[in-house]
């Protein structure tokens, strides 16, 4: 019997996974050969999807980008013994895409059955949950702070402290929420975490409930990724049936049980207190802080608030020491993060480094440059909030601390990358509408901000009292940003200000015609 | 009592008017869930699911179920893009417009959606079968541009590959 992997990762079905594994199946029946196809996660390298491995003695050897025309040819070829091939790429883990990268979060992703526990087990799966088990509380809480692990949603928050805080609170009824709303154009991490490796996510949640003291926790999907929604919710029956999650889990005192809640298309609701709202089934609308979610979260109760890839740093974190994992990492950035290459890029995928790589070195060595083969010209990091980067900053290295001295955030770690025909004019005033489509509506500085903000944008385009016009922009980003009460507003000013600051000739094109320059007056 | 029973029936002038199909169909997901006030996301998404849209006639019998204000559930349903109050396509066809998909030329898609099947972004063909909306962000930013139909993800869309799409679709409603 051969084992052949084919993916069921969402970006891998989306170029044709399901239709390639039907064609093996089908292939291998016609041929008498007896195969078993295993649908893993995604390896993340995503130019190769859909990446098809086959198992050999000398390992796992890796054909694609697959497709089902493909097929036959594979099987002529001798792909089920591993044989080259026009797609082939030799062994899976010696690609330099992959075998470069520094695997601790997304170890097991690409590799295993995503809901075998018994394959979830046999790679250290676990591990983390049972020493925890034994372990008291706040130990738990003590090993996350010496990991140095920052929240990875966005905020570099310190979890150990978030955790500490919970831990602390009296009370029975407490509450564990996973953000996996990843509405940050250029993530895709939390997708394929939750999807190619979920039990990583309950394993990570549930060492959290019984760090904090809680006994119920949610995982909140955007509406956008039912794959991952389908996937956890198996996962959790499963897991459940093995008393992984439930009632005195593997025989300890620990109570805990995971629910999955969907949200409906709203970026805001990634907002931790409107993502609080949303799961109380209301309007997303962000909350007031102070209390913090740590003291007053989910139904007005204390709640651990992480994203999908926090939670998912903390198993190995207690299977190896907090201290393995804060070796890894520059300054205060510890750990690794899965960096994200999207956009107008060569070879586009997840790849967790630690931190301190530059962009150069994600967009260039990994990525390959540009799809189009054109020059790089911008890269945006850290989703819609986040600054445009022009090449005189490619080399800072990828750092909270290091990002936020040059004004951009590392936020969730996505690089969406645009070679030299982008009008960053147009990214600016795009930034300004996003905010006005997903605003939460609750203060003036982003909710008009942000409208005034487009057609200010729209009169630069337009050359229509231009350096007038440049200094209001100016002056409405400030106010946005000192004024607005969450994120969405305070970032806005980000990615226009870049684009202004770091490529100035776009807002100095003559006018795109006179009708339009006419109509914006 | 059962004279007792008529007695009290006795002024009413009319018998209560029977549940429309769409009054069941929220009174039924709304049991199915509880009528717990904290699922109504789930709820609303189930009957998209059932009836293609969510329409205002289902609104009553909800708040009165989870024992909220109309106010509070029309508040919620309005609040998110996801979902509808009107009837839409038989298909509906997401089209990615945030940043990575723009730089693979989203935009180039979405003028060819709206023009090949002649209605703007939000709009419905006039046969009824498919309604293109932009959404920001499939979480498929390295295969971008991106295109979602129901569950069904696509990557690397150009305007080709759209077409393809489409006339799929419409062959599967023809079956
Ligand atoms: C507008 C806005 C959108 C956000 N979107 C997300 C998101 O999609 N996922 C996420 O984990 N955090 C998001 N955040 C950050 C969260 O509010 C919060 O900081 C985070 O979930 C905390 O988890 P962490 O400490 O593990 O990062 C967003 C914040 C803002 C202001
Ligand atoms: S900044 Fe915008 S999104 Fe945030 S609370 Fe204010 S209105 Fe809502
Ligand atoms: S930006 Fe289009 S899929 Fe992410």
């Amino acid at each position: 019997m051969i084992t052949v992997f084919v993916p069921r990762d969402a970006a891998a079905l989306s170029v044709g996974a399901d239709e390639v594994a039907a064609a093996i199946e089908r292939e291998a029946k016609n041929r008498n050969e007896d195969v078993r196809i295993v649908r893993n996660g995604s390896r993340g390298m995503l130019y190769l999807e859909p990446l098809v491995e086959v198992e050999t003695e000398a390992g796992r050897v890796a054909y694609g980008p697959v497709s089902t025309r493909d097929v036959a040819g594979l099987f002529d070829g001798g792909f089920l013994k591993g044989k080259s091939h026009a797609l082939g790429h030799g062994l899976t883990e010696e690609i330099p895409y992959f075998k470069n990268q520094e695997r601790l979060t997304f170890a097991r992703c690409g590799i295993t059955d995503p809901l075998s526990i018994e394959d979830y087990r046999k790679h250290g799966g676990f591990d983390g949950l049972v020493k925890a088990l034994e372990m008291k509380p706040i130990d738990i809480v003590t090993e996350v702070t010496t990991s140095g692990l920052r929240g990875r949603g966005g905020a570099g928050f310190p979890t150990g402290i978030k955790w500490k805080t919970v831990h602390d609170l009296k009370g029975d009824e407490k509450y564990v929420a996973c953000n996996a709303d990843e509405g940050d154009s250029g993530t895709f991490a939390d997708r394929m975490l939750m999807e190619g490796d979920p039990y990583c996510l309950i394993e990570g949640m549930t060492i959290a409930a019984i760090a904090g003291g809680a006994t119920k926790g949610y995982i909140y999907v955007r509406s956008e990724y039912p794959h991952s929604v389908h996937v956890l919710r198996e996962a959790i029956d499963i897991a459940r049936k093995a008393n992984w999650l439930g009632d005195n889990i593997q025989g300890s005192q620990y109570s805990f049980d995971l629910f999955v809640r969907m949200g409906a298309g709203a970026y805001i609701c990634g907002e931790e207190t409107s993502m609080l709202e949303s799961i109380e089934g209301k309007r997303g609308i962000v909350r007031f802080k102070p209390p913090i979610p740590a003291i007053e979260g989910l139904f007005g109760k204390p709640t651990i608030i992480n994203n999908v890839m926090s939670f998912a740093a903390v198993p190995i974190i207690l299977a190896k020491g907090g201290e393995f994992y804060r070796d890894y990492g520059v300054g205060r950035s510890r750990g690794t993060l899965a960096f994200q290459i999207a956009g107008n890029i060569k070879q586009g995928g997840l790849v967790e480094k630690a931190f301190g790589i530059t962009t150069r070195q994600l967009v260039e060595d990994y990525g390959g440059g540009t799809a189009t083969g054109r020059p790089v010209r911008a890269v945006q990091v850290g989703g819609p909030l986040g600054a445009y980067i022009p090449e005189s900053k490619f080399d800072v290295p990828m750092d909270y601390e290091e990002f936020a001295k040059v004004d951009a955030m590392v936020g969730h770690g996505g690089l969406v990358v645009f070679d030299d025909t982008v009008d960053m004019a147009k990214q600016a005033r795009f930034a300004m509408e996003f905010c006005t489509i997903e605003s939460c509506g609750k203060c003036t500085p982003c909710r008009i901000g942000s409208t005034r903000g487009v057609e200010v944008i729209d009169r630069i385009i337009a050359d229509v009292d231009r350096e007038k016009n440049m200094v209001l922009l100016e002056d409405l980003c400030v106010t946005m940003a000192d004024g607005s009460l969450c994120a969405m507003g305070g970032l806005t000013p980000f990615p226009v200000m870049s684009a202004v600051r770091g490529f100035p000739e776009d807002f100095r094109k003559p006018a795109p015609n006179k009708f339009l320059a006419d109509a914006a007056e | 009592m059962a004279k007792v029973g008529k007695k009290q029936k006795g002024p009413r002038r009319e018998e209560p008017a029977a549940l429309t199909p769409v009054e069941i169909a929220a009174v039924a997901v709304c049991a199915r869930h509880g009528n717990k006030p904290d699922e109504l996301l789930e709820i609303f998404h189930e009957l998209q699911h059932e009836l293609g849209y969510v329409p205002d006639a289902a609104l009553p019998p909800i708040a009165q179920a989870l024992n909220r204000s109309r106010a509070e559930i029309y508040g919620v349903l309005t609040f998110y893009h996801e979902f509808h109050r009107h009837p839409v396509g038989r298909n509906v066809v997401k089209i990615c417009r945030a940043e990575a998909c723009q730089a693979m030329g989203t935009d180039e898609l979405c003028r060819h959606a709206e023009h090949s099947l002649n209605v703007p972004l939000g709009g419905t063909t006039a046969d009824g079968s498919v309604t293109i909306e932009q959404v920001f962000c499939l979480g498929n930013c390295a295969l971008s541009p991106a295109v979602m139909v129901g569950e069904k993800l696509y990557g690397k869309v150009d305007s080709q590959r759209f077409d393809e799409i489409i006339a799929g679709l419409e062959k599967e409603a023809a079956e």
